[in-house]
Formats: C-alpha cells, sequence, structure tokens
C-alpha cells in the first residue's frame, strides 16, 4: 500500500521526546504522524513511578504519563499510529518511511527510536529472554517470588533493579565483572546493607542454562581476573548493563557517534541531513531523563518548523 | 480491560480456551505492568479487525493463580495462541500491531 501524500512531518518513536514533538509539531499545524514503533510509549512504559517529572508532585505511573502525553498529542492533530517503521530511505526527498510494505512520504523526519536494554550478547538470550532472562524487573519481578536472581551490572540502574527485586525474591546476586562501581554511592550503599543482596566482583556470564518449559537453572560464570568457570544456581537472570540506542534503521544514512548515537549539532536537534531531527534518547547517552527528553522533542519540532518554512514551498 | 476480550479465570480457562472453537490470544498481563497497558489497545484492534474469528482472553496475572503457573509464565505481557485447545503460537513482550495480525493469520488461514 502506498500512500501518495507528502506529510509535513514523520515522527519516529512515542516517548517522552517523540510525543512532545507531536505536541509541538501539532501545535504548529504540521499534522505529525506518529509511528509508535514496537514499545508505544517508550522506556517508560517499563518504569513504576516516575517522581521527577514536574508538575506530578506525588509521582506517577510511567505508562499512564505516556497517556497523558500521547493524548495531548492528539488533542492538537497528531495521528498516532501503533507501528513499527521497517526502512527509512532519507537519500532523496521528499524522505520515505516504510512500514513493512507499507511506504509514508514527508518533507521531514523527526528520530524519536530511543534506547533498548543492552544484552550480554550469549548464544541463549533470544530463547530465554521472557522464560527467565530480563530487562525489566518491575515487569518480571513478581514471576520470581521467593527464587534466587540473579542481576548483572555494576550501574545505578542495576543497584535499582536489584534493591527492587528484593520485594520477590528469596536472595538477590549481584555479578559484577570488575571490581569497581559505577553506580552512585547512595545506590552501592543500600544494595550493600540489604541483608538479601549479596554481590560478587570480578565474574562475567558464560553462560544461561535452562529451558521455554522450566526456566533457567544455573549460569555458568568466569572469574575475569584467573579465568576460572564456576556454577551458579538461580532461576532468574535480570539485565541491568545499559542501553544501546535504536539506530540500526539509520545506519550508514545519518551520522552516528562511536557509540551508535545520532550526532546532533550543537544547541540543536539537526543531524547531518537536513530535514532530519534526533530528539531524545537515541541521541542522549548523557542525561537520559525523561525530561531532557521532552525538552529536545520540543526542540525538534521547533527545529522541524522552521525548516519547513525555510525550504519547502506549499 | 475492554469490553471486546473475555476475561479468563482458572475456572472458565477449559471452557472458554481449550474448549473454545475459535483461536483464542490468551493476554497474560497485570495492572503494575507497563508494557501490558501499551499492548491493550493492539490487543483491541485485533478485536476490531478480525471480530468472530478471533477471542481475546485476559488473564490477570494478580487474580488468576494457578494458570500463569501452569504455562510457566514468567513474563508479562505473554501471548499464548490456543487453536483447537492446543498452544500454536506464543509471543512474550510487546508485539507490534502487524506482528499480531501476521500471527492471527498465518494460524486462521
Amino acid at each position: 500500500m502506498t500512500d501518495k501524500t507528502i506529510h509535513k512531518t514523520i515522527i519516529i518513536g512515542s516517548g517522552p521526546a517523540g510525543l512532545t514533538a507531536a505536541i509541538y509539531a501539532g501545535r504548529a499545524n504540521l499534522k505529525p504522524i506518529v509511528f509508535e514503533g514496537n514499545q508505544p510509549g517508550g522506556q517508560l512504559t517499563i518504569t513504576t513511578d516516575v517522581e521527577n517529572f514536574p508538575g506530578f508532585p506525588d509521582g506517577v505511573m510511567g505508562p499512564d504519563m505516556m497517556d497523558l502525553f500521547r493524548n495531548q498529542a492528539k488533542k492538537f492533530g497528531a495521528e498516532c499510529h501503533f507501528k513499527h517503521v521497517t526502512k527509512v530511505d532519507l537519500t532523496s526527498k521528499p524522505y520515505r518511511v516504510f512500514v513493512g510494505e507499507e511506504m509514508f512520504l514527508s518533507d521531514t523526519v523527526i528520530i524519536s527510536t530511543g534506547a533498548s536494554a543492552r544484552m550480554l550478547g550469549l548464544e541463549e538470550e533470544e530463547q530465554l529472554m521472557g522464560y527467565g532472562i530480563s530487562t525489566c524487573a518491575t515487569c518480571d519481578g513478581y514471576f520470581f517470588k521467593e527464587k534466587n536472581i540473579v542481576v548483572v551490572g555494576g550501574g545505578d540502574s542495576a543497584m535499582e533493579e536489584a534493591s527492587f527485586l528484593t520485594k520477590f525474591a528469596k536472595k538477590v546476586t549481584i555479578i559484577h565483572r570488575r571490581e569497581v562501581f559505577k553506580a552512585s554511592k547512595i545506590m552501592l550503599d543500600r544494595v550493600r546493607n540489604n541483608p538479601l543482596i549479596d554481590i560478587i566482583v570480578n565474574k562475567s556470564i558464560e553462560s544461561i542454562n535452562g529451558n521455554q518449559q522450566d526456566g533457567i537453572s544455573n549460569i555458568v560464570l568466569k572469574d575475569t581476573v584467573s579465568g576460572e568457570t564456576s556454577t551458579f544456581e538461580c532461576e532468574g537472570v535480570f539485565y541491568g548493563i545499559g542501553h544501546t540506542p535504536n539506530t540500526d534503521l539509520f545506519k550508514g544514512m545519518i551520522d552516528l557517534n562511536d557509540n551508535g548515537y545520532i550526532i546532533t549539532q550543537s544547541d540543536s536537534s539537526l543531524t547531518n541531513i537536513p530535514g532530519v531531527f534526533a530528539c531524545g534518547d537515541v541521541q542522549d547517552d548523557h542525561y537520559r531523563q525523561a525530561i531532557t527528553a521532552a525538552g529536545s522533542g520540543c526542540m525538534a519540532a521547533i527545529d522541524a518548523e522552521k525548516y519547513l518554512e525555510e525550504n519547502i514551498i506549499e | 480491560m475492554s469490553d471486546k476480550t473475555v476475561k479468563i479465570t482458572d475456572e472458565n480457562f477449559e471452557e472458554l480456551v481449550i474448549n473454545s472453537e475459535k483461536l483464542v490470544i490468551v493476554d497474560f498481563w497485570a495492572e503494575w505492568c507497563g508494557p501490558c497497558k501499551a499492548i491493550a489497545p493492539i490487543l483491541d484492534k485485533i478485536c476490531d479487525q478480525f471480530g468472530d474469528n478471533v477471542v481475546v482472553g485476559k488473564v490477570n496475572v494478580d487474580e488468576v493463580k494457578q494458570t500463569p503457573v501452569k504455562y510457566g509464565i514468567r513474563s508479562i505481557p505473554t501471548l499464548l495462541f490456543f487453536n483447537n485447545g492446543q498452544i500454536v503460537k506464543q509471543e512474550v513482550g510487546l508485539q507490534s500491531e502487524q506482528t499480531l495480525i501476521d500471527s492471527v493469520n498465518q494460524i486462521v488461514s
């Protein structure tokens, strides 16, 4: 199916950045099309309470907040689709955005595809994801009541996951491949003082053993100093090893930095392609907050509006 | 929960899922699960699109105790596709509308 309409702006992604861009673009009468992707609402939909977003003194549930964002965007004419963009062509104008066989044309594209939890890269990950391996403690912790759980990672998100999981688990063991933690002191103190949490350092995970029927039975650890391997019994493995930007769609087309994040020109959302803008976590590996993502989404919409005024004759 | 879907419990599972003559997509979910909220409207659209050919059943894992354990659910949302009482497909985590449409088409066609 081909839609011949040339849209003014297509927004790819629906976290705080994409939906804020949609609100601003909607109010600017750009009739934005939002392709929400495989995780409508973005990473906030796998959190619980958001306590640091201004305007919500009592906190707000991540998914509820994203519903509010979406409703606000729709109010100003944004068209939100539960569709996942599979390909883009930014080499000629108008830009082309594909959802499977469907093609959409647009004068500008706002990229807000965010970031996803990083994997360890083990062969068995795909098979066991959701069957004992998890990247979302708030979603899956519930299924590990009175079980032994491992959390992999050494940063704040791993510490937070470990603390959260003690609500359910018999024991939580943090496994970190180094001796030094990236986590902040306050988070580290919190896990060190929690009697339900053990910490193992200088070990990496070699393999995770289990199947979809019975879940995980154990993992094999390798000592990063001595190289010795050992088996560790556990029923759940939660990843807290950071994020990787969702930029596969744009590789070779848009300038990315060494870590795969989209490079934007300073103090703007401009990418190296005129009329293509990036906002949110896909271009930010530093702040990574809902409020900074929303701020950059606003910038992208304003940048797109200005570009349309200057370059596109109606 | 929307009125397009059917509430499944331990008690009615046999009757409404196993003995169903239609394809039943069973959605394991909970109130506190963000991705479950995100997939709900997508499942509503599946109900709209396939009408009488497909039933979407909802298992609230906070209320329904035995069924999630029986099927080894360790992550939500998990979707189990039952056709003639057999699991013919399962999907863990958020799925796009297109993925679900493709899955249903594959099974019912």
